[in-house]
């Protein structure tokens, strides 16, 4: 399996980067070079075996319906790049 | 070289304060940290401020074990108040807002935090060549890497900068650097240590650990680290252990296994002379030796090298400019915000692990890597287990080498994770496991033993550490800088 330019473009969109003409190619070699390490894998018979999500057998705790964190918004909002009344401010989307 | 355990019975005997402990070792970061690169940042009014409290809570006789005993901390927990940058330029305007847990119980245990340590960014790399604040170098010789990615806290330990040092091990990020640097360093089993506010890379990989000089004193930053938070989900609801319980146990009887696979071919001559010579000592001290076999430890790289990025991707996806961090200067529009906020933060590993993630994630190619990684991942787990009925603790090498020279590996991504054969399984199985120094190889760097436990064996681990600890000095030498 080898990535195409075209691939490596659709790639990084997905990825929200934006990675510019020049540095296309060089991207393109390194993914591929890591492509063809991870695909020694893919030849392995693993018919029968369960997927490992997790180190262990993970469950989720449920615990009493009741607030336990106290309100940050103050100090968690004073280190974004733009707030406005409590609220997160990005470029406008819909016209 | 003072070890922990010597520098808590100077601060209870009251031959040295908690202040006089702290302004001593920022000294010596002012002297060598321009030279080592090992911190990103240093705040003396606030470490010296935490040493204050430390001697006011001794003169109060409230004052633990370790109260006023300095530590490094790797730039992945947040702390607040303290820019919590991840190695990474997304986060060089990032001040914590908030406590990690393991910063919390470091706090309550009154350590004074001597600074905030250098690491690949987000925790990817294994030479911490990937910093945004640049490169550690090995105190050991200045052309060589510390090891990654916690090689900031490695590198601190080593040169005497910190006696304590907090990191993460994803896939040998604590185990590599400590045997490049020549220092004690344990990753404790999946669950032990919480994950709240610890910066995350790969969640169901990641876990924090300890680095000192000896394995009595990783026992004993451990007992600070360790134990059930209900802000990680992943947290092993498990009882307090105090991992210092079975450090003086003779080590007669004690099997300790040898993977074959460990021992092939690939692994350099000195680092094979060094481990087989600790292997000897600990046959002098009682131990038996047993063959053991791990078959399938060359697909922990292709397994790993999927997994981790995978979950990478989903991970660092929250860095967009919107809530915190780096955000473009110029844009046109949202999505142009997010791309360009994410180009210009990220460095290239970090890049080459997201679109690897987002690749082995997307529509077609799930089952072929993703799943597939997740089974082979299930197949080297059986391995450890079916290798564990025949023995208590595994011995190996921690890297196939010596540390590298800086530059020597930075341009080709592939042969720096074929050096990481030796670590990634244990993450990939959720085992603990810790490196200890067991000499030199030939270059004058030195080399670690990497002693793996059963599911919560720790003390175990760290019983075989020490016992090899008191019969030799490996642990007790120190580069001259």
């Amino acid at each position: 399996m080898s990535l195409s330019l075209e691939d490596v473009s659709r790639i990084a969109r997905l990825s929200r980067i934006a990675v510019t003409d020049a540095e296309l190619a060089a991207t393109q070699t390194q993914l591929n070079r890591i492509l063809h390490l991870i695909d020694e894998m893919r030849a392995v018979d693993t018919s029968g075996i369960e997927p490992m999500a997790h180190a262990q057998d993970v469950f989720l705790r449920l615990r009493e319906d009741a607030a336990t964190a106290p309100d940050r918004r103050a100090a968690f909002q004073a280190v974004a790049p733009a707030v406005e009344n409590g609220l997160y401010l990005v470029p406008k989307v819909i016209e | 070289m003072k070890t922990v355990k010597q520098l808590s019975a100077a601060l209870a005997a009251g031959q040295v304060s908690a202040v006089e402990l702290a302004q001593d070792y920022l000294a010596r970061i002012a002297a060598l940290n321009p030279k080592l690169n090992a911190f990103i940042t240093v705040d003396a009014e606030k470490t010296l401020a935490e040493a204050r409290a430390a001697d006011a809570a001794r003169a109060a006789g409230t004052a633990g074990l370790l109260t006023g005993v300095p530590v490094a901390h790797k730039d992945i927990f947040c702390a607040e108040g303290w820019k919590t940058s991840c190695g990474s330029k997304m986060l060089d305007n990032f001040v914590a807002p908030y406590d990690a847990t393991v910063i919390t119980n470091a706090k309550a245990a009154g350590l004074v935090t001597l600074g905030r340590a250098n690491m690949d960014e987000f925790a990817m790399g294994s030479s911490n060549e990937n910093s945004f604040y640049g490169a550690v170098k090995n105190p050991w010789d200045l052309n060589a890497v510390p090891g990654g990615s916690s090689g900031g806290s490695a590198a601190a330990v080593a040169a005497g900068l910190a006696p304590f040092a907090t990191g993460t091990d994803t896939g040998g990020s604590i185990r590599q650097p400590a045997s490049f640097c020549g220092i004690t360093g344990i990753k404790p089993t999946y669950g032990v240590v919480s994950r709240y506010g610890m910066i995350a890379y790969a969640s169901s990989l990641d876990q924090g650990g300890a680095f000192a000089h000896t394995a009595e004193d990783c026992a004993l930053l451990l007992n600070v680290m360790a134990g059930f938070d209900d802000k990680d989900s992943t947290s092993l609801e498990h009882a307090k252990e105090d991992y210092t319980r079975d450090l003086n146990q003779p080590l007669a009887g004690v099997k300790v296994g040898l993977p074959r696979e460990y021992f092939a071919e690939g692994l350099a001559g000195d680092v094979a002379a060094a481990i087989e010579a600790a292997v000897t000592e600990l046959k002098k001290l009682g131990a038996t030796v047993v063959d053991v076999s791990l078959p399938n430890t060359k697909l922990a790289i292709p397994s790993y090298y999927v997994i981790a990025p995978a979950e990478a991707s989903s991970n660092l996806s929250r860095f967009d400019g919107v809530r915190y961090g780096h955000r473009a200067a110029d844009y046109d529009g949202l999505a142009d915000m997010y791309e360009k906020t994410r180009a210009e933060g990220f460095g290239w590993e970090v890049k080459r692990r997201i679109l690897t993630g987002t690749y082995v994630l997307s529509h077609g190619y799930y089952d072929a890597y993703y799943l597939q990684a997740q089974k082979i991942r299930r197949i080297i787990a059986n391995d450890f287990v079916a290798a564990f009925k025949d023995c208590d603790v595994i011995l190996g090498p921690v890297a196939p080498t010596t540390a590298w020279n800086l530059g020597e590996k930075s341009d080709d991504p592939v042969a720096m994770y074929l050096a990481d054969i030796y670590t990634l399984g244990v993450n990939l199985a959720g085992l603990p496991a810790l490196s200890i120094p067991v000499g030199f190889g030939s270059n004058g760097r030195p080399v670690g033993l990497q002693i793996i436990g059963n599911y919560l064996g720790e003390a175990k681990m760290l019983n075989v550490a020490h016992q090899f600890q008191q019969a030799t000095d490996w642990h007790a030498k120190a580069p001259i800088l």
